[in-house]
């Protein structure tokens, strides 16, 4: 019934929506930022635990759409043992590949993120993609503010 | 019911013909914006191509032909809300507009520090934001009406929250989040019996409900154009004669003036004192064909009507394992909130767009009404006059479906 929605509901957005990875709290995280989006009201924290300018692990809390939950709950998996340069690098793709400014990103370099592809043909629904990356670009810059879409 | 003509008038909205996504369009976005009738739609047209130019000013004839026709507009609203007097009717851009326009003029002459302003708590952020803002600027407190759990006024606390500090009571007359229609007769008699003015946002009621402001006896009552099936861009502020007579103008400049000298100004006579500049001429126009097209099917055969189609989703709707309806007060206009378990609305608002049906998925800017059930959002669909009981079906089989895809 929803063949329409293939390329922006794939099965590993289901998946990680019903059982989303590291969704806990890290006690002793070094970094810990808000991300809200005002518009539909999705919310979530991010936690980032440091090892110099590595991250060492990575969780998130919070409540979101299938889109949002998914995207956070793959960036904590991907982002884990990257460097800070590394994973910036990553929200720059990221950012690009789902706002759809560039035609040539090469998806084999973000790897899962590939999923999220679909969103740029829903621009309501980019925001629901991005919120966990601005997230974790506020906290990459040691931000302590809650970060908001708007 | 049989009687309602519902073919005739579906056929009257050119867009209720529009397919999305290859699908026929089931519009279900009605409380945030109605579709228009080709008589709105060709009456704007007309404006533009024969009668435009601007109003009180020209002695040439197009001048008088679009005064003419602006007046006229008046009148029917006037006529459509049973005001007495056509000098009660100001336009605005809308029931947002016409709420900050009463909050800084009659709000800001009338209400000091400690003095308190009364709303409930099923208000949009526009009948919330506006007297915030003002009781900022003069320490006044704003105080809020508890609901129950089906979204239903407290009428007793309510009328325990009436003292001799309150001076404005700001009600929503049927709430965009719930459906809720507020018991309003009882609460301007209750705040009247103390001498306090009464405001009622009629946003949401207004396409849905006849409204007659002297039964009513409201003190103010806001509405927008664009959900009573006209332009967006206007609205209209309804003010008994002897508060908008007392009251500041809102705005300076053109067209609410009678003398100005650099010493100082005179102010232009009532509509006109509040209406300062040029107007949305073609869209007040266009409300008055709006009306005009309202009055030809008759708001209690609407009422009557879209009563039915509540009353079968409301049906249908409860034989869906896992949804939940947000907001089931007795008297209930046709709108139908609700969430499904883990599903976010907006999950659920795009499924169903990929099936051609529009609904609201957030928090319908009453982020309170949210908090109080506990939930970020909600899906919401709203039923217009044009609105089948056969498109309330392709809403629930979109909604089983997509209960099954997310498993």
């Amino acid at each position: 019934m929803f063949e329409d929605l293939r390329d922006l509901y794939q099965e590993v957005i289901f998946d990680h929506n019903r059982n989303p990875r590291n969704f806990r709290v890290i006690e002793d995280a070094d970094r810990k930022v808000e991300g809200f989006n005002p518009l539909c009201g999705d919310r979530l924290t991010l936690y980032l635990k440091m090892d110099g300018d590595r991250i060492a692990d990575a969780s998130f809390q919070g409540s979101g759409c299938a889109i949002s939950t998914a995207s956070v709950s793959l960036m904590t998996e991907i982002i884990k043992d990257k460097t800070e340069a590394e994973a910036e690098a990553l929200f720059l793709t990221f950012h690009e590949m789902t706002t759809g400014k560039s035609e040539d990103i090469q998806l084999e370099a973000v790897g899962k993120l590939a999923v999220l592809a679909g969103v740029r043909e829903y621009p309501a629904r980019v925001k629901c993609a991005t919120l966990a990356w601005h997230t974790l670009d506020a906290a990459l810059k040691n931000q302590q503010e809650a970060v908001s879409t708007e | 019911m049989t009687t309602f003509p519902i073919e005739r008038i579906r056929a009257d909205f050119p867009i209720l013909a529009e397919k999305i996504r290859g699908k026929d369009l089931v519009y279900l976005d009605n409380a945030a914006s109605c579709q228009k009738p080709d008589i709105v739609i060709e009456c704007m047209n007309h404006v533009y191509r024969h009668d435009y130019a601007n109003i009180h000013r020209g002695v040439h004839t197009l001048s008088v032909r679009s005064t003419d026709k602006y007046e006229a507009a008046r009148e029917k609203v006037r006529d459509f809300i049973n005001a007495e007097s056509s000098k009660e009717i100001i336009f605005v851009r809308g029931a947002t507009e016409a709420i900050n326009l009463i909050a800084q003029t009659y709000g800001k002459a009338n209400i000091k520090a400690g003095d308190e302003i009364l709303i409930t708590a099923m208000e949009h952020h526009s009948n919330i934001v506006p007297w915030q803002m003002l009781c900022e600027q003069t320490e006044a407190v704003l105080r809020v009406a508890p609901m129950n759990q089906v979204g239903e006024l407290l009428f007793d606390d309510f009328t325990q929250l009436l003292n001799e500090k309150t001076k404005l009571v700001a009600v929503v007359h049927m709430s965009n989040a719930l459906g809720t229609i507020n018991p309003v007769k009882d609460i301007i008699a209750a705040a009247h019996a103390k001498d306090i003015p009464v405001l009622l946002d009629g946003a949401q009621a207004i396409p849905h409900i006849p409204v007659d402001v002297q039964t009513l006896d409201c003190d103010f009552y806001v509405f927008s154009g664009h959900k009573l099936y006209g332009p967006s861009g206007i609205g209209v502020l309804y003010g008994k004669q002897a508060f908008l007579e007392a009251m500041p103008p809102y705005q300076g400049g053109g067209d609410m003036i009678r003398t100005v000298t650099f010493e100082k100004s005179t102010y232009a006579a009532l509509p006109h004192k509040f209406e300062a500049g040029t107007p949305a001429i073609a869209e007040v126009i266009g409300l008055g064909a709006a009306i005009g097209y309202l009055n030809g099917i008759g708001m209690a055969d609407i009422a009557a009507y879209e009563a039915e189609l509540l009353t079968y989703a409301t049906e249908q709707a409860k034989q869906i394992d896992g949804l939940k309806i947000i907001g089931e007060a007795k008297d209930k206009g046709a709108i139908l909130s609700f969430t499904l378990g883990k599903i976010h609305p907006h999950d659920i608002g795009t499924m169903l767009d990929s099936l051609g049906i529009a609904i609201r998925a957030g928090h319908h800017c009453a982020m309170p009404v949210m908090e109080f059930y506990g939930v970020p959002a909600t899906a919401r669909a709203s039923f217009a006059m044009y609105n089948t009981k056969q498109e309330i079906d392709v809403l629930m089989e979109g909604i089983k479906s997509l209960i099954k895809v997310f498993g």
